[in-house]
């Protein structure tokens, strides 16, 4: 009797995280597959004289080239490298901290400007027919323009990432404002609430976690927009880091900075995706 | 002298536009202090409209509304008005959406908090304060609402068919929850509903709408005693006359639907 019932009470807890676990467990088999196969037949094709490993050198050389790190720094002239530092982190810091600056900076923009858009109809009459046709312009259009006006540095990609983000996310921010549920205003508006009180207690939390998935749908192309810049102009990043290593005709770097670039943008995007989940969730939750 | 008193109140949608809409037509109710009044009507007569006036959230075209002897001429909290559909926002907890109104009059979050528990507990939700809105049942969540509009000291309870998306059994539960709530509190309730058996069961009076434009058509008192029994003659009684007065309403209610269609797809 006594251990038909001390059986289910610890074993609320397992069983609550198994399947979890199991899931995450199928997934990772899964991607590890995935990848091993593309992997091992590069690697078999590679051993067998099948391909020209000068131009696609099988993966555990190009992983190798990891160790090598003051090419990481040839492409930004006049750096030298530091004793014990980890020089690839130098490429990632650099081209993540431009795409975070531009995402922050274009989100912030986006949103006054919809806000201001939503409330004052001159203003959105004047400003939206531009907005509207440059939003379709894709960010790495722009990297031209970006180079001329702000020079060979942090300014131009972090430039390229603003207008990728800002157009798409100003227009974003007043269809949303727009559709907020009435029947959400009005509650307020009984309860006593201002202009003010409406938009800041309200419209901004009913808007956000559709504004947040824009944000993240658009962060591949602004991510994307960041190492194209770095490829032809500004010169440190991971994009650069490419470009080098075509330059040097070391392809080894060339992958290695492409195997990178795969990576982080895909632990960007997991990042972006947990953080909806977590402080933004209420989307869909509103709608089941 | 009534407490809500409306004057040959209009209200046309639109006006001005191609879809121009008259939903009331020379309206004149007069609600008394702690009356539970209940408004029926075939749909799209213009009950809701009427309670969107009397919230304030929207001015009459024509005629006059008055609260108190004062017109009304926007939301106040005083009157509340509470919605068919889901209006918790899904972003706070059920405490922090009770206590949204304190929020709005710079309560600190301390205090309005043990106000909000304090509704919270006169609904049976406290275990669920810390609980978001779609973790709640429909009948929680309209109990939310409705404690979200006592917790500001609201006068008067604006309804709008707030119980119509809720199955039967949670249906009688909240009525009776209801008229727990509104009896010795000397709340006002403006109560719209187009089901004949919610009017009889909660209402001191009924007043009926005809189909657009919506007129009053009649006004009903319930003079039967609480709580009532939903099987006895006397029920019966008042389930007959209201499903007599509506049936040609309704009737024409559809006609004019139909007709209308007709138009449209001739015009196509």
């Amino acid at each position: 009797m006594s251990a038909s019932r001390a059986v289910p009470a610890p074993g609320v807890a397992p069983r609550a995280t198994a399947p979890r676990l199991r899931q995450f467990a199928a997934a990772a088999v899964w991607w590890v597959l995935s990848i091993g196969i593309v992997v091992a037949i590069w690697e078999i094709t590679a051993a067998l004289g099948l391909i020209n490993t000068i131009i696609l050198p099988p993966p555990h050389k190009f992983v190798a080239e990891i160790q090598d790190q003051s090419q990481f720094l040839m492409p930004q002239p006049g750096v030298s490298a530091i004793p014990l530092h980890f020089a690839v982190f130098t490429a990632i810091g650099a081209s993540l901290r431009r795409v975070l600056v531009g995402l922050v900076l274009g989100s912030l923009a986006a949103l006054i400007t919809g806000s201001l858009a939503f409330y004052l109809r001159i203003f959105r009459n004047l400003t939206f027919p531009t907005i509207t046709m440059l939003a379709p312009i894709a960010p790495a259009a722009w990297i031209p323009l970006a180079i001329l006006a702000f020079g060979m540095g942090d300014g131009a990609a972090i430039f390229v990432v603003f207008v990728g983000i800002y157009f798409t996310l100003t227009l974003a921010t007043l269809n949303n404002m727009n559709n907020v549920d009435q029947v959400y205003v009005n509650t307020a508006r009984v309860l006593g609430a201002s202009r003010r009180q409406i938009m800041w207690l309200v419209v901004f939390p009913a808007i956000l976690p559709n504004l947040f998935v824009v944000l993240r749908m658009n962060f591949f192309a602004a991510w994307m927009g960041v190492l194209a810049a770095e490829m032809v102009g500004v010169r440190t990043g991971l994009g650069a880091v490419v470009v080098m290593g075509r330059q040097m005709m070391n392809m080894n770097l060339t992958f290695l900075g492409m195997a990178i670039i795969g990576l982080v943008g895909y632990l960007l995007d997991v990042g972006l995706g947990l953080l909806q989940k977590r402080v933004l969730w209420w989307r869909s939750a509103a709608r089941v | 002298m009534g407490e809500i008193v409306c004057a040959n109140v209009t209200k046309i949608w639109g006006v001005g536009t191609a879809r121009e809409v008259e939903a009331l037509q020379d309206v004149s109710i007069s609600v008394r202090h702690g009356e539970f009044l209940v408004v029926i009507g075939p749909s799209g007569c213009g009950k809701s409209t009427l309670l969107m006036l009397l919230a304030g959230l929207e001015m009459p075209t024509g005629g006059a509304i008055t609260y108190k002897g004062t017109p009304i001429n926007g939301p106040d909290a005083d009157r509340s008005l509470i919605f068919q559909q889901p209006s918790l926002f899904p972003w706070r907890s059920t405490i922090d959406n009770v206590a949204f109104g304190l929020q709005l009059r710079g309560i600190g979050k301390k205090e309005r908090r043990r106000q909000a528990d304090q509704f919270l507990r006169q609904v049976g939700l406290r275990e669920f304060a810390h609980k978001h809105p779609h973790e709640l049942s429909g009948g929680m969540q309209q109990r939310a609402a409705i404690a979200r509009a006592l917790c500001l000291g609201a006068d008067v309870l604006l309804m709008d068919e707030p119980f119509a998306a809720l199955d039967v059994q949670t249906r009688f539960h909240m009525q009776s929850f209801l008229l727990d709530i509104w009896q010795g509190s000397g709340k006002t309730v403006v109560f719209v509903t187009h089901h004949i058996d919610e009017a009889v069961y909660l209402a001191d009076r009924v007043v009926i709408f005809t189909a657009r434009p919506g007129r009053l058509l009649d006004s009903v008192s319930i003079d039967m005693a609480r709580p009532r029994n939903v099987i006895s003659p006397d029920f019966e009684r008042y389930r007959a006359l209201f499903v007599e007065r509506l049936r040609s309403e309704v009737t024409k209610a559809f006609q004019e639907q139909e007709l209308a269609e007709m138009l449209d797809t001739r015009i196509k």
